[in-house]
């Protein structure tokens, strides 16, 4: 038993508010003065600030806890004001402290990486290389656009096709079913690059009608596209075929039996059924996950530089070789991503718009 | 020549036998209400009726077709035979109309014009016109049923088959429903019905079926079933059924 006059001038959370502002207060000194000890010797080795974050940040983010912790002990058996108020003060300087060394870091960092870091803009973001290779680029982008729009639109029905062929009933189409797991196995499995190898310079070499013939090319308006590249748009509809016909079917499968059994028993016929009622739905639920295959197939378009198609990413390359500078590669992906982020946009406001729609509360 | 013409059907999910020798007849323009316990048989019974569901034994005629496992012969029959579920099934990302009109447009071959106009007229005579564009979403639960029943009676079937229709609603939606029904009845549908709403039954039907272990143990119309029941199996299911009801 410990004397009751001691206890009863102390609160049973001691100093502890106390020891925290000490604590914080110490973290934010360090920083300070930490921050121009690191400045002067990063000008002698070019990395001391690393000493630095070692100590002080580390430091700063356990006198935060500290406070927090004295801050708890104080307001759990509500005790004196003023010591909370010491505590939460204790609290502000640790951010204080915080900020101050995080900011010194990263400025120091910078500073003592500044040569580094110029180069690094002058590798990749010269602005000169980019603006002179984008015509070049811009039209071999161009070619990559052709390439994804015919083989999403391949992949669209060739994906509907195999899901069904997988989901067909009855004896007579276990072949068609056999076929479509082979299929997406086979092509699932084999990496993106082997398949582009493979049939952009071994179809050439077979006597197989229309793939085999130079002349085959593709002309529908503004797009016009030679034998490689269509060579190109088989392999990539080949590859990315697989993948979405496994997301048409998860979406085929997840709507409810029940609504077949509704279309079945009004008198639809089994395709309609799935033509008019279980596809539309299973399309809606899936439109995600194919736009991020859809994502994917147009940056694999990149891939066939492999064969020698003049896309983007090849005249990119040419011009980064001869200039010893990555920038123009630098502008070809800009250009990527200027049309795949509004893509994921556009398909998570289709997404939400529809859901909104569908499942508006009764009025 | 009865419309409907079930004999010895055998119905087994693995070793579970749901339906052991059915046989029932139903003529044109009469409503037979099937009862009996949860797993009675009642529903398989009704999906057998119109080929949803694969018998293992026995044959059933409707309107003089045979119910066979034939994709396309089953196509044609189930054009005179509607079923409506408990659960309503309609189609959620289409609107209240084009639920009406998909099995007219598509199976009928009706044109678009003929097929909202008969829709529509359906919808005005159970009061949901003004819901003809809204989204299945958008209404209560007896108004989707109300709609899925006019959903099948699109198709101008000759048999109705109605699954529990009102076990999925809430007690308040239950009567605007059954009133539907009831109207479906005085004009001479002819239907089938599982049911567990006993007074229902006893008022509209012309003819009560108690189905127990997936065999029709008592048959006839509602005044003898429901007051005096020749067997003591079905006079104990009555029992219960009523007691649950009166708690």
């Amino acid at each position: 038993m410990g004397s009751p006059a001691v206890t009863s001038e102390r609160p049973p959370y001691g100093r502890a508010p106390t020891r925290a502002r000490v604590f914080a207060g110490a973290a934010l000194g360090l920083a300070i003065v930490g921050g121009l000890v690191a400045a002067a010797r990063s000008q002698e080795t070019g990395n001391g600030f690393l000493a630095f974050f070692c100590l002080s940040l580390p430091l700063a983010i356990a006198s935060l806890l500290y406070g927090r912790h004295a801050e708890t002990l104080v307001v759990d058996v509500d005790g004196d004001e003023a010591d909370e108020a010491v505590a939460r003060s204790a609290r502000r300087i640790a951010v204080a402290a915080i900020v101050t060394s995080a900011a010194l870091t990263l400025g120091l960092g910078i500073w003592s990486a500044w040569n580094g870091l110029q180069d690094v803009g002058d590798t990749f973001f010269s602005w000169q290389h980019i603006k002179e290779s984008f015509p070049d680029v811009a039209e071999g982008f161009w070619l990559n656009i052709q390439i994804f729009v015919i083989a999403e639109a391949l992949v669209l029905v060739w994906g509907l096709v195999v899901a069904t062929m997988r989901r067909s009933q009855g004896r007579a189409s276990a072949p068609l079913r056999w076929f479509a797991i082979a299929y997406v196995d086979v092509f699932r499995g084999l990496p993106a690059i082997i398949t582009i190898y493979l049939v952009g310079f071994g179809l050439p070499l077979t006597s197989l009608p229309v793939v085999s013939n130079p002349d085959l090319s593709i002309d529908i308006g503004p797009i016009h596209l030679d034998q490689l590249a269509c060579l190109g748009i088989l392999a990539l509809t080949l590859v990315y075929g697989a993948y979405v016909a496994e997301v048409y079917r998860s979406g085929i499968e997840s709507i409810h039996w029940s609504q077949d059994a509704a279309a079945r028993g009004i008198g639809l016929s089994r395709g309609q059924s799935l033509r008019f009622v279980v596809v539309p739905q299973a399309i809606r639920r899936v439109v995600p996950p194919l736009m991020n295959d859809f994502i994917g197939l147009q940056k694999d378009t990149a891939l066939l530089n492999l064969l020698g198609v003049l896309e983007g990413f090849n005249i990119a390359r040419i011009y980064a070789g001869n200039s010893f500078n990555l920038s123009a590669v630098t502008g070809l992906g800009i250009c990527f991503l200027v049309i795949t982020i509004p893509m994921t946009r556009a398909a998570d406001y289709l997404v939400k718009r529809d859901q909104k729609r569908l499942q508006a509360s009764a009025g | 020549m009865a419309l409907v013409e079930a004999r010895g059907v055998v119905k087994r999910f693995g070793d579970n036998t749901v339906l052991a020798g059915v046989n029932l007849d139903v003529d044109a323009h009469e409503v037979v209400a099937l009862i009996g316990a949860s797993g009675s048989g009642k529903s398989t019974l009704l999906r057998c009726i119109n080929g949803l569901e694969a018998m293992n034994a026995g044959t059933i005629r409707v309107d003089g077709r045979s119910v066979l496992q034939d994709d396309i012969k089953l196509n044609r029959l189930r054009r005179d035979v509607g079923i409506v579920f408990q659960a309503y099934n309609l189609f959620p990302h289409m609107s209240v109309l084009d639920n009406v009109t998909l099995g007219p447009r598509k199976v009928l071959k009706l044109s678009k014009a003929d097929a909202d106009e008969r829709a529509r007229w359906l919808l005005e005579r159970i009061g949901l016109a003004e819901k003809a564009d809204a989204y299945p979403d958008r209404l209560s639960g007896g108004q989707q049923q109300r709609v899925a029943i006019v959903r099948a009676m699109a198709m101008r079937p000759k048999l109705l088959l109605l699954d529990e229709i009102t076990s999925a609603l809430d007690p308040e939606l239950v009567n605007e429903v059954l009133e539907m029904v009831t109207e479906l009845a005085h004009e001479g549908m002819t239907m089938i019905l599982a049911t567990h709403e006993m007074a229902f039954a006893r008022d509209v039907a012309h003819k009560v079926c108690f189905l127990h272990q997936g065999e029709i143990l008592e048959e006839g119309p509602p005044s003898e079933i429901f007051t005096a029941p020749r067997l003591e199996r079905t006079a104990e299911f009555l029992r219960r059924t009523l007691e649950a009801g009166n708690r």
